[in-house]
């Protein structure tokens, strides 16, 4: 009873959030929308038994792709007409997209019904091994089976890294920085000296 | 609890979400008068490392002075800037607040006395505290004034470098515990090193405890790291154009969070509620004892470190953040898997 209300509710409030992504007029505001849609997909995942791809959802996405995104609108500087002449050109892309996204939808779920996929067994339980928690499955197959292409997605995600950081680092002269060691390795002796000069005398530094 | 309200003649269904509502007020209620006294508490350290007598006129020894203020609070008027986003701006403190209660649903305050007892505890912890910057960062968008926005870029730069490194040392506490179950973190900690309850007393996790806590203080945004709201440089940050209750959420949110982060210093590297000793006679005191007393005594470092250290400029907590903990907190990670797997930990 309790699964089924929380369902509807998790279900509902991811289709709303999404549909308020697309309809919402202020991007920081879609982008808002967009969290909570994230964070009852989480929901509905923590339902369905796999908690652990729930709480990377939350962390990954709403705790620092989202956060990022909010980063990057809150600072734009938005003019509405031009975004409005850009729907218009972009308008056969859009639908173009929307058309591909709905066959893969309808292909999934013929796959599924057709018994192609095994996600889960029919009854509705989660298809974890018996026994084992969802982390402990995940990394069984992850390192054993899919060892490989794991580490291809790590090396991937390493080039990507470093061209982010290539294409964005600048060397910039004429700054005075700070050199923490240099700093913490200066010693009294080092900076200052005690002299006594004699009247109408000066010092030479 | 669930099985006393199946007594009563309840289905186990309704039976489980009357105990969890009970478990929630249970935990919810105590920590809002704790997070009243602790600023209390906080105050009065604060001002006797200052020799001066803090609080001392509302009540016995100023023990009523954070009700005071909260009345004082309550009763001022709600003032929202006319450019501001209305309805984000009533939100942004009510999430602050809402995501610093969330974590406690998976601290262990007893052995079996915790309320959501699942085995991605430590993940939800990171999880829920990833969730704490979107008080902040929407506060400053929604209120429209410069010092909240800058105030809510640094606070979401803050606590996104931060988080990394936080991520690293829970990693090796998850290896060394073998579970991200906090129930069982704790119990793994049972006389880890010689008689000694607790991951600190190991050489290879003491120093990723110092930067546990190091870092705790930099996610909580206390002092020395509270340049979100420095004001010398942002008036009082993103909580600038907040009057009235929405500013004493945000207050209670960050009592909270800070009570929270003891709460996780204790429990993943303080043994949590275990006596400090593995010693028979220790564990006649109730553990949720143990644990108040430990969350008691990193909350006396938090004030004490407050009070004492000045604040850094913005550019050394990035250093600090993405320069010194996150290369030394992912070295530790391959050393201490690189131990454990040495040892046969795993097998």
């Amino acid at each position: 009873m309790i699964q089924v209300i929380a369902f509807y509710l998790f279900a509902t409030l991811t289709i709303a959030a999404g549909a308020l992504t697309i309809l919402a007029r202020n991007p920081v505001h879609s982008v808002l929308w967009l969290i909570v849609a994230f964070f009852n997909a989480a929901g509905l995942m923590v339902l369905a038994g796999a908690e652990f791809i729930a709480m990377l959802l939350v962390i990954v996405y709403v705790g620092a792709v989202a956060v990022l995104f909010l980063f990057v609108v809150m600072m734009l500087d938005i003019d509405f007409a031009e975004l409005r002449a850009g729907f218009v050109k972009n308008f056969p892309l859009g639908l173009l997209l929307a058309i591909v996204l709905v066959c893969e939808l309808v292909l999934g779920i013929g796959a599924e019904r057709a018994g192609g996929i095994q996600l889960g067994t029919p009854d509705g339980t989660a298809a974890t091994a018996a026994g084992a928690s969802n982390i402990e499955a995940i990394g069984a197959l992850l390192y054993s089976k899919y060892l490989f292409l794991f580490e291809a997605a790590g090396i991937i995600l390493l080039v990507a890294m470093i061209g982010a950081i290539v294409l964005t680092h600048r060397q910039r002269g004429g700054v005075r920085g700070q050199n923490i060691s240099r700093q913490v390795a200066r010693r009294p002796e080092d900076a200052t000296v005690n002299m006594q000069p004699e009247v109408g005398k000066g010092v030479q530094l | 609890m669930t099985e006393f309200f199946q007594t009563i003649g309840m289905t186990y269904e309704w039976a489980w979400f009357v105990a969890t509502i009970c478990g929630i007020l249970l935990i919810a209620l105590p920590l809002m008068l704790a997070v009243a006294m602790i600023i209390y508490v906080d105050r009065k350290i604060w001002a006797a490392m200052a020799l001066r007598r803090g609080p001392n006129v509302v009540g016995p020894f100023g023990l009523l002075q954070s009700f005071a203020d909260g009345l004082k609070v309550f009763l001022q008027e709600t003032i929202i800037p006319s450019a501001a986003n209305k309805g984000l701006f009533l939100i942004a403190p009510i999430i602050t607040f809402t995501v610093a209660l969330l974590a406690w649903a998976v601290i262990p305050f007893n052995s079996g006395a915790i309320l959501a007892d699942i085995n991605v505890g430590l993940l939800y912890v990171l999880a829920i505290s990833s969730l704490g910057v979107y008080g902040t960062v929407i506060a400053g968008w929604a209120s429209n004034s410069k010092y909240p926005f800058f105030s809510a870029m640094r606070a979401s730069a803050q606590m996104i470098s931060y988080e990394v490194s936080i991520g690293f040392i829970l990693i090796c506490v998850v290896l060394w515990a073998g579970s991200f179950n906090m129930g069982e973190i704790v119990e793994a900690q049972k006389s880890h090193v010689w008689i000694i309850n607790g991951f600190v007393a190991n050489p290879l996790l003491f120093p990723m405890w110092v930067m546990f806590l190091i870092s705790g203080m930099a996610e909580t945004q206390r002092a020395p790291f509270d340049l979100t709201e420095a004001e010398s440089e942002l008036v009082a940050g993103y909580q600038t154009e907040y009057s009235s209750m929405s500013f004493a959420l945000y207050w209670l949110g960050e009592y909270a969070n800070v009570l929270l982060m003891c709460a996780l210093n204790a429990t993943l590297f303080f043994g949590g509620y275990l006596p400090p000793l593995d010693i028979p006679v220790l564990y006649l005191v109730p553990g949720w004892l143990w644990l108040f007393a430990k969350i008691f005594f990193f909350f006396f470092v938090f004030s004490w470190v407050k009070a004492t250290v000045p604040r850094y400029r913005y550019d050394q907590l990035m250093r600090l953040g993405w320069k010194v903990f996150l290369p030394v907190s992912l070295g530790f990670v391959v050393v201490v898997s690189g131990y454990l797997m040495y040892t046969g930990h795993f097998a």
